[in-house]
């Protein structure tokens, strides 16, 4: 199993933390994982990325060039930027509350995910990338949601507990969005 | 140990604490500003001394002062403020003193840009600085690497009494993987008997200098030198052998470029061409006897970096006319793809095979 | 038969390689008396500068280091950081502190470091051959001033004490000049005090000496401390511009 992700967003849509609880629940259940930053200007206030690899065999490369197995864009410019770094048949989940047309790029799984009103119906608009992993999790199962759960819980420590339902309820509901999209298929 | 998801600069830093490291002085540059970050909130708990100096050339002025007074001492920045550091490293090379030196190297010549780069493969290597002096260069591929090299490079350091230099880009600097700490084989090391700690009434003074105006005396410090680096080059190459047992062609990368061609040998030997890597972790002493260990069916050497030809010279050297030696780059922060790698080394086999008329 | 007179334990036996009539041997006397009188020569460190006192290493009678050019601040800053008890000074000429190294100085000052400085202006650069300083007069003539210094072209000399002693850090600034016995006198509990200021943890402490450059002035021995006199001190007030001890 390889998973490469490239989790991509405006400054602030929590894309960078995104990838940083994948990398490390994947740690967590024993895969190898590397996670690669953009960084530098671009990083205030504009389109903010990350690489993140989810492997059973050493990482190569921590770059993820053309060979992506899903994208989760939180922004349009994202999916634009993005679509053609996905493999034949990769994913493409998108944040269908910020962006109105699907991927054009045929040959790919589009997922259109609207984070942002399910995350304020879960009770906080920064929870839309917790929302946009649980699709991520539901259609490529790198590993379940009680790993990440888990890791959620070693992430926040005791203090931050109190934030565990939040956050398992948007990734839960964000799991629903693609599993009742397989049901209905 | 358990393993902990580290970011590379946070990952040296930690490494360097629990490698003894308890001086720092640095000024700011990105890539590497976690490391300055880090060490201000870390390095007084474990007891020691972080100061923000004024410039790049006052910190390693401190470093010379520090080390000289016997501390661990360590200073990180960017290929522009490494270059402001070269006097400062000339004179620690000078009055063989001990420290570390981390380089998140990022793209020139001058201002250059951010984004990850091998361009200071020259300044590193080199010298850099006035006079016939080396570092000892470790380029770390991934995090758990650095941490290790990282842990030991202060041991190093005192061993020889020269700076060890850690040689990183923005992406070793930036990314993140899960590191264990481990405890390195400890050297046995030498008491600082030559540090100016005063006098304590109890000696004559001792004196850390570089200045040497009879030039007989400059010339015994310079064969001095030169014959701790004979004992480096004995003792202190590092190099990964990669694949290449049978290759046909074998790469030569180092740190970042290095990962991304392990994964072009491994798309080129499932596509039944027979390709390897020499990844050199000493870039200074370059590790010369990796070429003595290739097999007959080597047919060409690349050197791939991200620069335009850099270690190439010293892969030519260490070829010794043996094989071609060929060369892939991109510069100024612009990062290879596997596959462009792949399509460099086929053209070169294709060329080897139409000029040896195979 | 009684000792009247004793050559100071804080400077070696070393034959000075200082020009004739050259005021830098009267200043190496002074520290040298300062901290032997203290008691500090077994936990002091000093550091030499780049220019005529670069071989000050070989003098001063305790551990010594040897900086770069105009660095010497911020070598001591590096030994003091790592032996924050011992006492830590740095001895540097007008070229090397006024010039190349005045981010050096004065971020030392700003810091508060707690290390002492001995300053010393003769308005020229002496180890390379007389060239002009920051600290040259207007009108002198030096080998790259050939005829005068001239403000419009290079500036108006540069007063360091009066600079430094703007700053926070700065516990103890003095200027001070060796053309005579009775200021010589005042030199030397100048720069007592500022090891006292160190030693007290009242902060940065500098002493800016007057000296004299004989071989690059073209002048006498003699005359060359009339000059000094005469033009010097009335561009360079002496006197106290910070005192840990007279604050208001």
């Amino acid at each position: 199993m390889e998973e490469k992700v490239i989790c991509a967003g405006f400054g602030g849509q929590g894309v960078m933390s995104l990838g940083r609880l994948m990398s490390y629940t994947g740690m967590h259940v024993g895969k190898e994982v590397s996670w690669l930053p953009s960084y530098g200007p671009e990083m205030r206030g504009g389109t903010a990325n990350c690489h993140v690899i989810i492997s059973d065999t050493l990482i190569g490369s921590p770059i993820i060039s053309h060979d992506a197995t899903a994208v989760i864009a939180l922004n349009y410019p994202s999916m634009v930027k993005f679509e053609h770094e996905l493999i034949e048949g990769g994913y493409m989940f998108y944040n269908s509350s910020l962006i109105e047309q699907a991927p054009e790029r045929s040959g790919i799984k589009s997922i259109g995910v609207a984070a942002n009103e399910i995350a304020s119906e879960v009770g906080d608009l920064r929870v839309a990338n917790m929302v946009m992993l649980g699709a991520y999790l539901a259609a490529c199962k790198p590993y379940s949601l009680e790993d990440v759960v888990a890791a959620l819980r070693k992430v926040f420590g005791p203090g931050k507990e109190k934030f565990i339902p939040l956050n398992e309820a948007a990734l839960k509901r964000g799991m629903e969005v693609v599993e009742s999209a397989a049901v209905g298929k | 140990m358990e393993k902990v998801l580290m970011k590379g600069n946070e990952a040296l830093c930690a490494a360097a604490i629990r490698g003894g490291c308890r001086y720092f002085f640095g000024y700011p540059i990105t890539p590497q500003n976690e490391i300055p970050e880090y060490m201000s909130r870390e390095l007084p708990k474990a007891g020691g001394v972080f100061l923000q100096a004024e410039s790049e050339v006052a910190a390693i002025n401190m470093v010379y002062g520090a080390a000289g007074a016997g501390g661990r001492v360590m200073t990180s920045s960017s290929s522009p403020g490494i270059a402001l550091k070269q006097e400062g490293i000339s004179y620690i090379c000078g009055a063989e003193l001990p420290c570390v030196i981390v380089n998140i190297s990022r793209g020139g010549p001058g201002l250059g840009g951010i984004q990850p780069s091998q361009a200071d493969y020259f300044q590193s290597t080199r010298g850099g600085g006035n006079g016939d002096y080396r570092l000892l260069v470790l380029a770390p591929a991934n995090i758990q690497e650095a941490v290790d090299l990282m842990t030991e490079a202060f041991d190093i350091a005192d061993y020889y009494r020269m700076p060890v230099m850690i040689l990183g880009d923005g992406m070793i600097g930036q990314m993140m993987e899960p590191v264990v700490f481990k405890t390195p084989a400890a050297r046995e090391l030498p008491e600082k008997e030559w540090a100016t700690t005063g006098t304590g009434g109890a000696r004559t003074p001792n004196i850390i200098n570089s200045l040497r105006l009879d030039p007989a005396e400059l010339e015994k410090l310079n064969l001095h030198l030169q014959e701790k680096y004979e004992r480096v080059r004995a003792n202190e190459v590092r190099y990964e052998m990669h694949q290449t047992d049978e290759a046909e062609l074998v790469f030569v990368a180092y740190g970042t470029s290095a990962r991304i061609v392990k994964n072009a040998v491994a798309v080129m030997r499932r596509q039944g061409v027979k390709a390897g890597l020499i990844r050199p972790i000493s870039l200074w002493p370059f590790p010369e006897r990796a070429f003595d260990e290739l097999p007959g069916s080597v047919r060409a050497l690349m050197s791939v970096e991200l620069s335009q030809g850099q270690m190439i010279d010293d892969v030519k050297i260490s070829a010794r006319g043996r094989w071609p030696v060929g060369f892939y780059g991109r510069s100024g922060g612009m990062i290879f793809t596997q596959q462009e790698i792949v399509e460099a080394g086929e053209k070169m086999l294709r060329e080897v095979s139409h000029v040896s008329g195979v | 038969m009684s000792v009247v007179f004793e050559k100071t334990k804080g400077l070696t036996d070393k034959e000075f390689h200082y020009c004739p009539g050259c005021t830098h041997g009267i200043i190496h006397r002074l520290v040298g008396e300062v901290l032997e009188e203290m008691d500090l020569l077994d936990d002091a460190i000093g550091v030499a500068p780049v220019g005529c006192a670069v071989l000050a290493y070989d003098y001063f009678n305790c551990d010594m280091h040897e900086a770069a050019h105009g660095r010497a601040p911020a070598v001591a800053t590096g030994v003091k950081r790592v032996l924050p008890e011992k006492t830590v000074f740095a001895y540097q000429g007008d070229g090397d502190l006024a010039s190349i190294g005045t981010a050096e100085i004065v971020h030392a000052a700003h810091r508060g470091e707690m290390i002492t400085v001995i300053f010393v202006n003769n308005a020229i650069y002496g180890m390379t051959g007389g060239q002009m300083a920051p600290t040259t007069m207007i009108g002198q003539k030096t080998t790259t001033s050939p005829f005068g210094r001239n403000a419009e072209q290079t500036g108006s000399p540069i007063r360091i004490a009066e600079m430094l002693a703007t700053i926070d850090g700065a516990g103890f600034i003095e200027r001070v000049s060796v053309h005579n016995p009775v200021h010589i006198r005042k030199t030397k509990k100048a720069i007592r005090t500022a090891f006292e200021c160190q030693q007290n943890r009242k902060g940065f402490s500098m002493v800016e000496v007057l000296s004299t450059c004989p071989t690059n002035w073209g002048m006498s021995p003699i005359a060359s401390l009339g000059w000094l006199a005469e033009n010097m001190i009335p561009y360079y007030p002496l006197g106290n511009f910070r005192n840990p001890d007279k604050e208001a």
